[in-house]
């Protein structure tokens, strides 16, 4: 009884203490051929280095308006042919060397990010442009809703570099709050505007390579449910057809 | 029929009773003509399970248990179930099918023993078919524990390592037991390959055999009906209930329209929300397996959480046991105890129509508490409503009102005040 009462006593404290709120930006997601195009060039130039997309083919990217041709000129780095997928060279356990741990795959990463605070795609925008400079860490870098990441900031050269002020706030329960706001520092070679802009396109990108069929998914869907719901009429009829003499 | 289609027809049932099972199970079998929308869910369940079965086959085709690192370092299991949703054909839509079906399945199923306790559909004579849905009720939680794992998510892999630890918990056989049920001393490859073999063969087969042991004895009961009157009391002239039709055709297309409108919910899942807002297919499952890293926040499917709720309520050792092992009698009792509903209930009426307040206000207690055991399940323990009340006190306090609905149940079903039952229908 009295473990009972010290439970009840400490519960509420428990349960503020667990509350780790992540604020995330809403991702403006496109699933516009050009934005995905743009998007499908940047993960190509800046992510598939490190990170593999082993379950994602190339020739895959056809279903964004791309061609064999295009595709093979542009995009394909690490493969030979077309119908392989996007895997990298870089051992794994190399990388876990130089990074803490082997970068993940990423052909998934847009739907195992989803979490109760946002999409995703959220997650993937805030994150990408949530890099600023910090010199305790081994790459020089930290990240706002991914403390201590292992990741370098690779969009570096577009961004430019962000500065971090940290100010503490109380969090009115006797706790504080550590909170970061980003100041732009050296700049990049894209605008603020233009940055957003490309990472929108590629975690646009990263959306539609998690599940390259949702859309013919939700095309099928329309159509599938059009037609229950017409059998639904005529099984209706029929049910009130054969029930019309029990009373 | 024609002279020559009787012929074969005789000449089978010569060999084969197919005309009188026909007419047993379907063509004669007498139901009540009263069944409501809560009589849609038996045949619904049959349909979930068919489809299980036969998206299953398809999965198995290509799905590969292999625990195993690629050459791109994920797990074969894992990446064989997104080749399955990239490169099969038509892949994506029937593990889509699957993966909903499973959560379909456990809607279903709960609305149907929902049903059961709504009408007294237990009471004597269907005990044995009440005792056989436990049973069916179990052996789907067997199933779809261990098909989770099969995906080899972070929460297959970390969801699997939490329940198979809770065996440890028995006295004496208990760390042995876990073992045995690993095949290993942590989740592990061995663990993936012997629940593939459960989920596809063993339990699908018992799965199956108690299905058709619940139907073979419905059908020689008769169903219940919603005013809970046995309408075998009342036959006419010809020897068939005055209250009863022929399954087929009226059951039949009636159930169409029930499986037609299931679709049409179902679909809606399955096209636009298959994911189910993360409570179908899990987001950190789309995270291969890593046993080195534990995700902070463990939680069962949906379908667990009201009896993982009653797991977590049990914090106190008894008996110097460990409270772990109280809480997996609690888990367990949970369900054990919904099979001993037909000799808890003492009420002189089967169907809520004629049952008195004592039963419906502590019912709709009942379902208000399962919902939120249910609820709380999925959050971790530490949370509270509104960021101020508490959740484990109030999971502690529904897991205890679970237990004493069901053991108290004798004394107030028998004072309630009922009112009284029609010999007939009431249509």
């Amino acid at each position: 009884m009295k473990k009972l009462l010290t439970a009840l006593l400490f519960a509420p404290l428990l349960a503020f203490a667990s509350g780790a709120e992540l604020h995330l930006d809403k991702a403006p997601v496109s699933s516009e051929p050009a934005a995905l195009q743009n998007g499908a060039k940047l993960f190509v130039n800046y992510c598939l280095n490190c990170h593999g997309a082993s379950y994602m083919r190339y020739n895959r990217l056809q279903q964004i308006g791309l061609s064999e041709q295009m595709i093979k000129d542009n995009l394909m780095f690490t493969a030979d042919k077309i119908g392989e997928p996007m895997r990298i060279a870089m051992q794994r356990d190399e990388a876990k060397q130089w990074f803490g741990a082997a970068p993940p795959d990423l052909t998934v990463v847009a739907r195992s990010r989803a979490s109760e605070f946002g999409s995703g795609a959220d997650w993937l925008y805030t994150y990408l442009r949530g890099f600023y400079r910090d010199s305790e860490r081994p790459t020089g870098w930290n990240n706002v809703i991914f403390e201590n990441v292992g990741m370098p900031h690779v969009l570096y050269e577009l961004q430019g570099e962000q500065l971090a002020k940290v100010s503490e706030k109380d969090d009115g329960h006797g706790g504080k709050i550590k909170e970061i706001h980003l100041e732009q520092g050296k700049p990049g070679k894209m605008s603020k505007d233009e940055y957003d802009k490309a990472t929108a396109d590629l975690v646009s990108y990263l959306v539609w390579m998690g599940e390259p069929m949702a859309e013919t998914r939700k095309t099928i869907g329309a159509f599938v449910i059009a037609f229950l719901g017409l059998l639904f009429v005529l099984s209706y009829l029929l049910k009130k057809n054969f029930w019309k003499d029990i009373h | 029929m024609t002279t020559k289609a009787q012929a074969v027809m005789d000449w089978i049932d010569a060999r084969f009773p197919l005309t009188s099972t026909y007419k047993a199970h379907l063509s004669e079998y007498y139901a009540p003509k009263n069944f409501n929308f809560w009589y849609f869910f038996g045949s619904l369940a049959l349909l979930v399970l068919v489809l299980q079965i036969v998206t299953g086959i398809f999965l198995v085709m290509h799905y590969k248990p292999d625990a195993s690192l690629n050459a791109s370092g994920v797990p074969v299991a894992f990446a064989s179930v997104e080749y399955i949703m990239r490169d099969v054909p038509g892949g994506w839509i029937i593990r889509y099918l699957h993966s909903t079906g499973a959560s379909a399945f456990f809607v279903v199923v709960y609305l149907h023993m929902f049903r059961g306790i709504l009408y007294g559909s237990y009471r004597k004579p269907r005990e044995l078919i009440w005792i056989f849905g436990t049973l069916i009720f179990l052996a789907l939680m067997a199933e779809a524990f261990m098909g989770y794992l099969l995906p080899w998510g972070q929460m297959s892999f970390w969801g699997a390592q939490v329940i198979v630890n809770l065996f440890s918990a028995i006295p004496v056989i208990g760390p042995d037991l876990s073992v045995v049920i690993r095949g290993d001393f942590v989740v592990s490859d061995a663990t993936l390959n012997r629940f593939f073999s459960f989920h596809v063969i063993a339990v699908p087969l018992v799965l199956i055999g108690l299905v058709a042991a619940h139907i073979v004895a419905l059908h020689e009961v008769g169903s219940n009906n919603p005013d809970g009157v046995e309408i075998k009391k009342k036959k006419g002239a010809d020897g068939h209930p005055l209250d009863g039709i022929p399954f087929h055709p009226y059951y039949t297309v009636k159930d169409i329209v029930g499986v037609v409108g299931f679709l049409i919910v179902f679909s809606f899942i399955v096209f636009f929300a298959p994911e189910g807002g993360g409570y179908f297919l899990e987001y950190n499952n789309f995270i291969p397996a890593d046993p080195l890293k534990t995700p902070p926040h463990i939680a069962p499917v949906w379908y667990f959480t009201p009896f993982y709720s009653l797991l977590r309520a049990m914090v106190w050792p008894l008996f110097g046991l460990d409270a772990k092992f109280w809480g997996v009698v609690a888990m367990g009792g949970g369900v054990v105890i919904i099979a001993f509903l037909p000799w808890l209930d003492r009420s002189p009426a089967k169907s809520i129509r004629y049952r008195g307040p004592i039963f419906k206000t502590l019912l709709t207690i009942f379902i208000i508490g399962f919902a939120i055991l249910g609820f709380l399940g999925t959050k971790p323990p530490s949370y509270a409503f509104f960021g101020v009340i508490p959740g484990a006190p109030v999971a502690q306090l529904f897991s205890l009102y679970y237990f004493l609905f069901f053991l108290t149940m004798p004394v107030w079903s028998k004072i309630d005040k009922c009112k009284p039952v029609p010999d007939r229908v009431t249509g």
